[in-house]
């Protein structure tokens, strides 16, 4: 939790020596609480108090990066508990379970399966993040899976295993890539602490509740190791939440560091609707991370999608560029709709004229990112905004009719924007669904 | 080492509201149901009671829906065309514990039936099926004023929801169902003020809050989603934190927004289903107490997970 002024000038020496070059202690103290200086600028700070006041300035929840390059994931730096307090900041990384049991076919089937999750909406690139191998064979068919999976995908990968010398052979052949290892218990700590260090990796703590994975998180911060990323044990969707959030509270509201890491969750369902109902509910509720088995687009497009939706900025509503945009084959008689540049009612109105198979402009006004009665009632739909736009924009040089079809829940401009505008307006339909049997119907008369 | 758990300790409650009246109580339904009444963020069952379940109502239209993908409608098949068969096989086959039934043929452009006709349908419907009732206007305004206290009268006693209010058209509606004994829902354009407001005009016309279902109108997954959920955690913390003008349980209607998603209208079926159970999922986590949803398939995953979440 960060400091005040105030509660950082009580750690100084308060002897307003200069030496920092500020006159005295307070400004210092004050510069400090703005993040303006280093502390290192005191000379005669107390070694507790310095101790006190790095402590403070690290995130209350570790980031933890995993995986490199393209792929590369990172988990932690959460500063809030609602999405509507800030924003939540690291979309939770959704990675699939393979266990060495398969067949190498299986196997490769599987991967290429997930590779080619990798989805578009709204303008923004939806992907998955982890590939997670399970050991339930030898060692030594652990570590060729570990070959098989980490030669045939760039995804971050998670190593689980209860076996060391498993864990150590795959280590030997993906260390490179920043995995991360599943698990220490208590029962294994010292040795498999020994592997994060000696491979410098990422490790999960593991124990059946807050109390065990808090003493986890100490005696591996004591060991040097603090790549951490936390599991409370298997147990029902209301408990789990309750862990989860408990873990989050904590972190952010008591500066509790034993529990401020990322979090991850183990799926076990078998039906994919049962699976991703308890993923999503984890996606919501603060997992940095959630592991699951199923692979098939019908499963994981909801899910990206509804992470996409929790992870948006609720101060900053997506927007696309002010543009006339051309859908399908158009010709100087295409019909040109006219909305606003809210990425959500653009790529809705995109979709349905795409639907309708006719070719047609889209003009998007900027009405900075709202939709259509918002920015109506905002005045930055108007009939002067949207004649302005369409002047700059270029309609008048993309086609050679005057009509111009608008949205119909702002019907009420159509006589206004009909004269500023010069062109003749056309009232759509108010819901973006009723826009393909409108565009069949209109009359075509050129 | 044992962690200091942090409890939040609410001074609030969500007021419960009872749908549906049984025979002792003036009305004709088996059983009732009741939603609301948290003392608590959803799942978070240490810090406070949350005595009821969500409940899921299965969406059906008084005409045969035009605008159903087939991945929706197929499921139904002829029963779409008639309405009694329609909500037999919800009741019967698939076990509905309430029903929506969504007065679409009264609407200007698709039917235009008059309120004596809806009416006489809502009072057979009522004979026909026992489950708790829950009815939707056209959302003409005009139309739901002559068309809803026709259909609230017809029903009078049988304490069904009945909506939707909305801020400029709330007070015929309201004067109906408090005279007939039914709950209101009071719909809002994802703005928590217009929400509180319309809550308070209606109590002022006598209508007590303990009567008040908040429609906060979502978006699917994946349009918008994330407006409406924002918007019921805000009121659910206002609310759990004292202000009564907000507490009252949500109803979200899920089927009909997840079906409009083109996501939705894929050839893989399980995909639209998908798209129904997670617009669900999700605002049950942000607080929903009442879900009106349309396939079966995505219906019974819904149960599942509540019975999960509350066991």
């Amino acid at each position: 939790m960060a400091l005040s002024g105030l509660d950082i000038y009580r750690l100084l020496p308060k002897t307003n020596c200069r030496e920092c070059g500020f006159a005295t202690c307070l400004v210092f103290a004050m510069q400090l609480a703005k993040k303006a200086v280093s502390i290192d600028k005191c000379p005669s700070l107390s070694k507790e108090s310095r101790a006190a006041l790095e402590a403070s300035a690290q995130p209350p929840i570790k980031l933890v990066t995993l995986g490199i390059g393209e792929a590369k994931f990172e988990a932690g730096n959460e500063s809030v508990m609602f999405r509507h307090e800030e924003k939540f900041h690291r979309p939770c990384g959704i990675g699939f379970i393979i266990e060495d049991s398969l067949s190498n076919v299986l196997i490769k089937d599987k991967i290429i399966k997930i590779n080619k999750l990798k989805f578009e909406r709204i303008g923004q690139k939806l992907e998955v993040n982890l590939v997670a191998i399970k050991q339930k064979e030898s060692a030594k068919r652990f570590t060729e899976v570990v070959k098989l999976v980490a030669d045939n995908t760039s995804l971050a990968l998670v190593l689980m295993s209860d076996d060391l010398t498993g864990l150590k052979q795959a280590l030997d052949i993906t260390a490179n890539r920043k995995p991360l290892i599943y698990h220490a218990t208590k029962e294994n700590l010292p040795q498999i602490a020994e592997l994060a260090k000696d491979y410098n990796a990422a490790l999960v703590a593991t124990g059946e509740d807050l109390d065990a994975v808090s003493g986890l998180t100490v005696e591996l911060n004591n060991l040097g190791i603090s790549e951490l990323i936390l599991e409370t044990g298997d147990k029902p969707i209301a408990e789990k939440i309750w862990d989860l959030t408990q873990m989050r509270r904590l972190a952010l509201k008591k500066n509790n560091r034993s529990l401020g890491y990322p979090s991850l969750v183990v799926i076990n369902q078998a039906d994919p609707f049962e699976e991703a109902q308890e993923a999503a509910s984890y996606i919501a509720k603060y997992a940095g991370i959630v592991l699951i088995k199923g692979v098939e687009p019908f499963e994981i497009l909801p899910l990206v999608t509804l992470r996409q939706n929790i992870y948006s900025d609720p101060q900053k509503p997506l927007q696309i560029e002010p543009k006339l945009y051309p859908i399908g084959q158009v010709n100087d008689k295409s019909p040109v709709l006219v909305t606003t540049n809210f990425s959500l009612t653009y790529y809705t109105v995109l979709g349905e004229v795409e639907a309708s198979k006719i070719p047609s402009y889209i003009v998007s006004v900027d009405t900075e990112g709202m939709s259509v009665l918002t920015a109506w009632a905002a005045e930055k739909f108007t009939p002067h905004k949207i004649t302005e736009s369409i002047n700059k924009l270029g309609v008048k040089d993309a086609v050679k009719h005057k009509r111009l079809i608008i949205p119909g829940y702002v019907a009420v401009i159509s006589g206004e924007l009909e004269d500023e505008s010069g062109f003749e307006i056309i009232v759509g339909p108010k819901e973006a669904a009723g826009i393909p049997s409108f565009l069949k119907n209109l009359p075509i008369n050129t | 080492m044992a962690v200091q758990l942090m409890q939040e300790m609410w001074q609030g409650e969500i007021s419960t509201v009872t749908i549906g009246a049984v025979k002792e109580e003036g009305g004709s339904r088996a059983y009732s149901i009741k939603i609301g009444g948290e003392q608590s963020l959803p799942c978070l069952f240490k810090e406070g009671a949350i005595p009821n379940k969500p409940e899921i109502a299965f969406e059906i239209w008084d005409i045969a829906p035009n605008d159903w993908p087939s991945e929706l409608s197929k499921e139904y098949g002829h029963a779409l065309n008639d309405p009694f068969l329609w909500a037999e096989k919800c009741v019967k086959e698939y076990k509905a514990r309430s029903l929506c039934v969504r007065l679409q043929g009264a609407h200007p452009d698709s039917g235009d039936k008059g309120p004596g006709e809806e009416a006489a349908f809502i009072r057979q419907l009522l004979d026909k099926v026992n489950v708790p009732l829950i009815i939707l206007g056209t959302g003409d305004d005009t139309k739901d004023n002559l068309l809803l206290p026709a259909c609230s009268e017809a029903a009078k006693g049988e304490r069904c929801l009945i909506g939707s209010a909305v801020q400029d058209n709330y007070k015929t509606i309201a004067v109906s169902l408090l005279a007939d004994g039914h709950n209101i829902i009071a719909e809002s354009p994802i703005d928590i003020n217009i929400a509180k407001q319309l809550n308070i005009l209606i109590s002022d016309m006598g209508l007590p809050l303990e009567r008040i279902v908040i429609n906060p109108t979502i978006g699917a997954l994946g349009y918008g989603l994330e407006y409406a959920y924002s918007i019921m955690e805000r009121a659910r913390l206002a609310a759990l934190s004292g202000d009564k003008t907000v507490a009252s349980p949500f109803v979200c209607f899920v089927g009909q927004e997840a079906w409009r998603a083109k996501e939705a209208k894929v050839e893989d079926s399980r995909q639209g289903v998908m798209w129904e159970v997670l617009t669900a999922t999700a605002l049950i986590q942000a607080g929903a107490d009442l879900l009106v949803m349309r396939h079966p398939l995505a219906i019974e995953k819904v149960n599942k997970y509540i019975d999960k979440l509350c066991s």
